[in-house]
């Protein structure tokens, strides 16, 4: 069978396969040799070596970027993960009219980032404004917080929704017998649930955290990196680097520092898997 | 032990009611600032009722589809979003096959090509991106489905492949020894088997190319087409002064299709992300 199937290759991965060389190979291989260059367009491109990468890390704007992302990296991973679960729990205890906060909550998710980031924009600064507080566009920690709380409305939703499949997957006689053997709530859920979940765990974290170190669309919509660059994340930085910066090194900068923001993206979805995985439990 | 239980179920179901309450709000705020006068939306009125004297009907509305060029843009997302998901749905499912059952070091090295591009942020590729479409003319909603399924390859097929790894091989042997050809065993065997994985990829694609703002606006020929993500953008972003009447009547009229469309099909988009998700 498998002799058969082999010659069929042009028809069954041909068309995935070319659109994979132009949407991906290409413009990936492009890319890493972009980076060593200094150029305005494809082709007229010239080597410069690693000039690129020396300038993106003595760039202050990166390193206020990079430190921007990272925090509001852990800050929005810990808030979502711990609030869906939460959540997750709630309502998994048969509470009436579990359908409907299960709907409402995962709703944000279906919205763009961009119509996200406007909706949400327009209501905080009504909100600062009331309060007489400096508006979003001169207000850097509103922003900070604007963001992670525009996370928390998008994310939870999604989160909750993988963590209540991955509890209601616990066997019940698991629960059952804990409970025979005289263990309180709090103990149920830190010996038998959580472990259980483990899988849950690592595929909610992994999504958070890549979801946030990369968001660029809320960054754009809620501040677009206002007050001078101070909430710019390092996707926005990367992609102001490219559009917004006159000056011809500004887009070989960009580049190298997309190739060191993928770099890091791999290491940190590499780590975390390594690191939760090993705490799963055999089933 | 039964009356605390049901203490607890009532404190809970009062926090979870605040907690919905906070999560329709925002949604609730652009639909009642969506009927007021211009000079109604200021920061600080955002909270205030419509009445008689803001209340300004479906002007902003007429004005968004009139002359904001809402409905050329939702036509845009339209076509981007139908031919891109088809061409990600038939060509990955049928390429995700092909390298679980011939498993040769070429199909492994395509299969870890694919994972691989999962992880890689847009950023990396979307100045070379935006160039390379350029040059192959594939910046017009018609066409752009080719980047998509490029870009997008990834995901689906690590899905479909984890799924194909679980439906035995002996239907389509049978099927095979009958004198059915690969495409025929294909078509007929293992997609009717594969539906439910479908609609999951499908839900999937359709959420991530419906909202993408940065793809369409750097590949797309700007001058002719807007998508709906773009237009909201252009509201803020070109004009100097934002008309917020009519930015907030778009985001409604973007909102709505999608909330009535999960409304109706909301046990497949939740199943959908579930099976990603566990996939994933």
């Amino acid at each position: 069978m498998v002799k058969a199937t082999k010659k069929w290759w042009p028809i069954f991965v041909l068309p995935t396969f070319l659109a994979f060389i132009i949407g991906f190979i290409v413009p990936f291989l492009e890319g890493l040799y972009l980076s060593f260059c200094k150029f305005t367009t494809i082709n007229k491109a010239a080597w410069v070596g690693i000039g690129n990468y020396v300038k993106v890390f003595e760039d202050a704007q990166f390193w206020t970027s990079l430190g921007f992302t990272a925090s509001f990296t852990v800050v929005s991973t810990i808030l979502i993960n711990v609030l869906a679960f939460a959540v997750a729990l709630a309502l998994t205890k048969g509470i009436k009219g579990t359908n409907v906060f299960r709907t409402v909550y995962f709703m944000p998710n279906l919205i763009g980032g961009i119509v996200l980031g406007y909706i949400w924009n327009i209501l905080i600064n009504c909100v600062l404004s009331i309060a007489g507080q400096p508006l979003l566009a001169l207000n850097n920690k509103a922003g900070y917080w604007g963001m992670i709380i525009l996370m928390c409305w998008q994310q939870i939703g999604y989160m909750m929704i993988i963590y209540i499949a991955g509890l209601q997957s616990i066997p019940g006689s698991l629960i059952e017998a804990a409970r025979i053997d005289g263990a309180t709530g709090w103990q149920t859920l830190i010996k038998v649930k959580i472990p259980n979940v483990m899988p849950s765990i690592t595929i909610c974290m992994f999504l958070t955290l890549t979801n946030s170190f990369k968001l660029f669309d809320q960054n754009l919509a809620l501040t677009g990196g206002d007050p001078n660059h101070s909430t710019e994340m390092l996707a926005l930085n990367i992609y102001n680097n490219f559009y917004a910066r006159s000056g011809a090194a500004w887009k070989g900068i960009g580049q190298a520092k997309a190739v060191v923001f993928c770099l890091m993206v791999i290491a940190i979805s590499m780590i975390q898997l390594k690191a939760t995985r090993s705490k799963e439990v055999q089933q | 032990m039964k009356k605390k239980n049901s203490a607890l179920s009532t404190v809970l179901t009062v926090f979870l009611s605040i907690l919905c309450v906070a999560w329709v709000y925002p949604i609730v705020m652009i639909l009642l600032n969506s009927f007021k006068v211009e000079t109604a939306i200021s920061t600080s009125g955002v909270f205030q009722l419509p009445n008689a004297a803001t209340f300004a009907g479906l002007a902003n509305y007429v004005n968004a589809v009139g002359s904001k060029g809402f409905l050329s843009a939702f036509g845009t997302s339209m076509v981007i979003t139908i031919t891109s998901v088809v061409a990600i749905l038939l060509c990955c499912s049928m390429c995700a096959w092909y390298i679980t059952r011939v498993e040769n070091f070429f199909t492994k090295m395509v299969y870890f090509l694919f994972v691989f591009s999962m992880v890689v942020p847009f950023q990396m590729l979307m100045f070379t991106l935006a160039a390379t479409s350029d040059q192959l003319k594939l910046n017009t909603p018609w066409n752009i489905w080719v980047i998509y399924l490029g870009f997008g390859a990834g995901l689906a097929v690590f899905m479909f492949t984890g799924f194909m790894k679980s439906i035995p091989l002996e239907i389509e042997e049978a099927a095979m020894i009958d004198g059915c050809n690969p495409l025929q065993t294909f078509f007929m065997i293992v997609l009717p088997v594969l539906k439910p994985t479908m609609i999951s990829v499908g839900i999937l694609e359709t959420m991530w190319v419906w909202n993408d703002y940065l793809l369409p606006y750097l590949v797309l020929d700007r001058k002719k087409y807007t998508t709906v993500p773009i237009l909201i953008q252009y509201f803020k972003g070109s004009f100097g002064r934002v008309e917020m009447g009519p930015m907030m009547a778009c985001i409604m009229l973007t909102v709505l299709p999608i909330i009535i469309v999960y409304l109706v099909c909301q046990k497949y988009i939740i199943d959908g992300v579930v099976a990603g998700a566990v996939k994933g």
